[in-house]
């Protein structure tokens, strides 16, 4: 089910604070955070966040594009390797 | 036979169906659309007047993304989607289901049709 319009969108308190504190004193910083949960604002336009996918902070440059979406997906949190045995060539290709 | 918004134009269909065959019209608009043109949806597509089939037209001109225009918004959309790297992105690029749905078995709709497998030697 889609979140209340009454509520607006969610969007992880600290971290956005982070974020004005960066825009006021107009810095970038790479913001490390685990709120993948977390909706892009307009405010986190041009910076770099890195979003914890349960092992590694991956980078991720938000774009105008992206506001709307939530931090997590663009924080692949699955490996593909390849199905099918044998040929090695075929498993060395990564997708 | 009627032409409208490009190539469509089934006969001998009731005109509510006959105009869901235009991409982007369903049976919900198809109805919208014909009570306010004040057309009978039961009457037979063939036995519309050129002024009720420009009143139709004139409808679908004005308020309605059909066709063309409408499938490259939604190829847009998808390249959007590919475009910023999210995970909705990826799996188009896959050709596998976008909305979480399983890949143990079926998701045939997305991922075509099976590749045979060489059969079993017994």
């Amino acid at each position: 089910m889609a979140r209340s319009l009454k509520k607006g969108p969610f969007i992880d308190a600290k971290l956005f604070e982070k974020i004005e504190d960066l825009n006021r004193v107009n810095q970038k910083k790479v913001v490390k955070t685990w709120a993948r949960r977390s909706m892009i604002p307009p405010a986190f336009i041009g910076h770099t966040l890195a979003v914890h996918n349960g092992k590694k902070f991956l980078p991720v440059f938000v774009t105008e594009n992206m506001v709307g979406h939530k931090l997590g997906e663009f924080s692949m949190t699955r490996t593909f390797r390849a199905h099918g045995g044998k040929k090695t060539d075929k498993a060395t290709k990564v997708k | 036979m009627a032409r409208i918004a490009g190539v469509d134009l089934p006969r001998n269909k009731r005109i509510e169906i006959a105009l869901t065959y235009i991409f982007g019209i369903g049976r919900i608009t198809s109805n919208v659309i014909l009570s306010k043109a004040k057309i009978n949806p039961d009457l037979r597509s063939d036995a519309l007047t050129d002024d009720q089939v420009k009143k139709i037209r004139d409808i679908i001109n004005e308020e309605y993304k059909v066709e063309g225009p409408l499938r490259t918004e939604v190829q847009m959309n998808i390249k959007r989607l590919i475009d910023i790297g999210c995970y909705r992105g990826t799996r188009h690029k896959k050709g596998l289901p976008v909305r979480g749905q399983n890949t143990r078995n079926n998701a045939r709709t997305r991922r075509s049709k099976r590749k045979s497998s060489p059969s079993k030697k017994k």
